[in-house]
C-alpha cells in the first residue's frame, strides 16, 4: 500500500501555504471499486430492453469520391431489416461539434451526402431486428463510386492546387480570425535569431493514435410513452451530447434523457457525438429501442484519433544554451472535418513556447484538412505531440552545445511574472523547483548555481 | 442445423438454454442469464474483458460456443462475492486501487482467480503471464499485478484486511 501513498514535500513554498493540506495524499478508496470488482457497475451496453432492435452503418469504401447513386433496396429486402436511414432522414444534417462554443462552419454531415471525404465515413444505416440482420442489410447495400483524388498529406493540403477535401470551408485549412493558421507573435523573431550564436531547425512528426477503449463506442437509446427518447450512452460528454444530438434530430432539448457517466475507457475518444443522433433516428423512425454499438473494427478505423502533427521548430540560441528566438510551422492533421481538432490546434500554437520564457516568438499552427479519418480529442490533445517535440529539440541542442539537458531547461524555465508568447503571465510555476527535486530523486548532479535558482524571482538567471 | 439444449452449471446453479447453432457462452450469459459482469470488448477473443473460468480453465467466453461445453461449470464475476462478502482477490483490487474505468476488471478478476487456484503461490512473472490476455487501457497493470500478488498473501494468511493494512 506503501507505494499508493504520497507524500506532500512541504519544504517547499511552505510560506506561501495557508493552510494544512491533508486530503491530497491521503488514499481514499474510491466509491466505484465494488461495482466493478462485483461486476455490479452499469455500462451502457449492460441495459437491455424487449423488442431491442439493433443498428449496423454501411461506411464509404472511398477517401475521396462523390457518391453517383445509393441502392438501398438490397439491404430493405434483407430478412429482418426493418428501415434503411440516409442523410435524407437527419433533419439537421450538417453540423460542427464545437458549435455549442461558435465554432462555424457547420462542415460534417452526420450521414454522407452526394459526397464522402474518409474511408468509412458512414452512408447510410440500417435497422434490423439482430445484430446480425443488421450487419448482413448494411453490406448489401450497393453504392455507386465516381472517384476524386485524394489528399493525404498535410503538406500536399497546403499546396494552392491540392484537391478540395471539404468545400464547406472553400480550402484545404480552418480559418482562424480572417487568418490561414493560428498566429503567435511575440517579440522579434528575426532580431532574436540575429543576436544567435547557434541556429538548430529539426522538424518532428507523429501518426495518428486510437484510443482504443476496451469498451466501444456505443449507446442504446429507448422511446419512452410520453415522446421523449433515453439515451443509455458510454459518452464522455453528456450535455454535449444531449445539446448536439437535439439539434441534429431537430428536437427540444428536453425530448432528450441522456444517461451515462459510466464510461468503458474513454481518453478524449468519447466526445464525439457519433452515435447517438442516428440512433435516436432509428428509435423514432421504428419505435422500437435501437442499439448502436461500433464494432472493435468500427473502433480502430472510423472513431477519431489523436492528430498526426507535423512540426519543424527553427530556434536560435546562446552558446550557454539561453533560447533567443524560436520559429515553429506547425501542420495538424484534422482528417475530413473539424471536429475537436481546430481547439486542439489552437492550444497547441499557445503551447510551442513551452514551459520556456523565449523573448521572441513565431508560430503558425495550421488545422489541415484531408481525406483521412477525423482526429480529435485525445488525453492532452494538441499539447502531448507539441511537447514530445519541443523536449526532444531542447535534448537536441543541449547535446549539440554540450550543455547538461537538464541545465539547459532550467536556464531557459519561466518563472512567476514572465510573460508568456501568448500574453499570459506565468503564475505558480513551481517549475524550476521540481526540476531540482527530480534531479535529486534520481541522483542526477546539478551545479550549486541550479540548485539554489528559485521559480519565485529571477535570482540564478 | 437445429438448436439443441445445453446444460451448464453457472455459479453453482443448475441452467439450460436452448442454444441456436454458434451462441456464445458470453451471449449466453449476457443475455440469457443477466449475467452482464463479463464484457464484450471485441468479440475476437483479443481483450479478455469476456474472460470467465469454464472447468477451472480461464476462457475467453466470446469465442466459445454454447454447444461445445455442454455439461461445463462456469464460473463469472458474479459468483466470487455470491454471499455478498468479497474474496481476497476482489478486496485486494479495492485496497490495492486496482480499477479505474472497470471494464476490464471482471475478465482480470476471473483469468487471475484460477491462477491463485492453480498456484497459490504464484509469483509476478507468474501473474504477469496469467493476464497476459487482458488488455487495460487505462494502464493499470502495475496496480493490478500488486493487488493480485496481495490477495495471493492474504489467502496464504487468511485475513484479507490484515494484509491490505500493512
Amino acid at each position: 500500500m506503501s507505494s499508493r501513498h504520497v507524500e506532500i514535500d512541504g519544504s517547499y513554498f511552505a510560506d506561501e501555504r495557508e493552510a494544512d493540506f491533508f486530503a491530497i495524499g491521503t488514499p481514499a478508496p474510491r466509491t466505484d471499486a465494488r461495482g466493478h470488482v462485483t461486476g455490479q457497475t452499469q455500462f451502457f451496453e449492460d441495459v437491455s430492453y424487449p423488442r431491442l432492435t439493433h443498428l449496423a452503418m454501411h461506411r464509404s469504401a472511398r477517401h475521396h469520391a462523390r457518391i453517383r447513386s445509393l441502392d438501398v433496396a438490397p439491404a430493405l429486402a434483407t430478412p429482418g431489416v426493418l428501415r434503411v436511414l440516409t442523410h435524407a432522414d437527419v433533419p439537421n444534417n450538417w453540423y460542427t461539434i464545437l458549435r455549442l462554443i461558435g465554432v462555424e462552419p457547420d462542415d460534417e454531415p452526420v450521414l454522407a451526402e452526394e459526397k464522402v471525404r474518409y474511408l468509412g465515413e458512414p452512408i447510410c444505416a440500417v435497422v434490423a431486428e439482430t445484430e446480425a440482420a443488421a450487419r448482413e442489410g448494411a453490406s448489401r447495400i450497393v453504392v455507386e463510386y465516381e472517384d476524386l483524388e485524394p489528399v493525404l498529406d498535410v503538406e500536399e493540403a497546403l499546396k494552392p492546387d491540392a484537391p478540395i477535401v471539404n468545400e464547406r470551408h472553400g480550402h484545404n485549412y480552418f480559418t482562424y480570425e480572417g487568418h490561414d493558421c493560428r498566429r503567435i507573435r511575440f517579440g522579434d523573431v528575426e532580431k532574436g535569431f540575429a543576436e544567435s550564436d547557434r541556429i538548430f531547425k529539426f522538424t518532428y512528426q507523429s501518426s495518428p493514435i486510437e484510443h482504443a477503449p476496451v469498451e466501444t463506442t456505443g449507446c442504446i437509446v429507448k422511446p419512452e410513452a410520453d415522446g421523449r427518447l433515453k439515451i443509455h450512452t458510454d459518452t464522455q460528454a453528456c450535455y454535449f451530447t444531449l445539446d448536439n444530438t437535439a439539434l441534429m434530430i431537430g428536437t427540444p432539448f428536453n425530448k432528450l434523457r441522456v444517461i451515462g457517466g459510466t464510461v468503458g475507457g474513454g481518453f478524449g475518444g468519447k466526445v464525439d457525438v457519433m452515435v447517438e443522433p442516428v440512433a435516436c433516428l432509428a428509435a423514432m423512425a421504428t419505435n422500437r429501442p435501437v442499439k448502436y454499438v461500433y464494432s472493435r473494427a468500427e473502433e480502430m478505423q472510423v472513431s477519431s484519433a489523436r492528430a498526426a502533427e507535423r512540426i519543424t521548430i527553427e530556434d536560435g540560441v546562446t552558446n550557454d544554451g539561453r533560447i533567443l528566438a524560436r520559429k515553429v510551422r506547425m501542420l495538424v492533421d484534422s482528417g475530413a472535418y473539424s471536429r475537436h481538432s481546430p481547439y486542439g490546434t489552437t492550444k497547441a500554437a499557445a503551447h510551442m513556447p513551452g514551459p520556456y520564457t523565449i523573448p521572441n516568438v513565431w508560430v503558425d499552427a495550421y488545422c489541415v484538412y484531408t481525406n483521412r479519418t477525423p482526429s480529435s480529442a485525445m488525453r492532452g490533445f494538441g499539447v502531448t505531440i507539441a511537447d514530445f517535440a519541443l523536449e526532444s529539440q531542447l535534448d537536441r541542442i543541449a547535446r549539440e552545445l554540450g550543455i547538461d539537458p537538464l541545465v539547459m531547461r532550467l536556464k531557459n524555465a519561466y518563472r512567476d511574472g514572465d510573460m508568456k508568447a501568448h500574453r499570459k503571465i506565468v503564475e505558480g510555476a513551481a517549475l524550476v523547483e521540481v526540476m531540482q527535486r527530480a534531479a535529486e530523486l534520481v541522483g542526477h548532479e546539478l551545479p550549486e548555481h541550479y540548485r539554489t535558482m528559485s521559480s519565485m524571482s529571477g535570482e540564478g538567471l | 442445423m437445429p438448436s439443441r439444449i445445453v446444460t451448464l452449471t453457472v455459479n453453482d446453479q443448475d441452467v439450460e438454454f436452448l442454444a441456436k447453432p454458434g451462441t456464445t457462452l458470453l451471449t449466453a450469459l449476457r443475455e440469457h442469464l443477466g449475467l452482464t459482469g463479463a464484457k464484450r470488448g471485441c468479440a475476437q477473443g483479443g481483450c479478455g474483458a469476456c474472460t470467465v473460468i469454464v472447468d477451472d480453465r480461464p476462457v475467453p467466453s466470446c469465442l466459445i460456443p454454447l454447444e461445445t461445453i455442454d455439461g461445463s461449470a462456469v464460473r463469472t464475476v458474479e459468483g466470487l462475492a455470491a454471499d455478498g462478502e468479497l474474496s481476497p482477490l476482489q478486496q485486494a483490487f479495492v485496497d490495492g486501487f486496482a480499477t479505474q474505468c472497470g471494464y476490464c476488471t471482471a475478465g482480470m478478476l476471473m483469468s487471475a482467480t484460477a491462477l491463485l487456484e492453480e498456484r497459490p503461490n504464484a509469483t509476478r512473472e507468474d501473474v504477469i503471464r496469467a493476464i497476459s490476455g487482458n488488455v487495460c487501457r487505462c494502464t493499470g497493470y502495475a496496480a493490478i499485478v500488486d493487488a493480485v500478488l496481495m490477495a495471493a498473501d492474504a489467502q496464504r494468511t487468511g485475513d484479507a484486511r490484515l494484509v491490505a493494512a500493512e
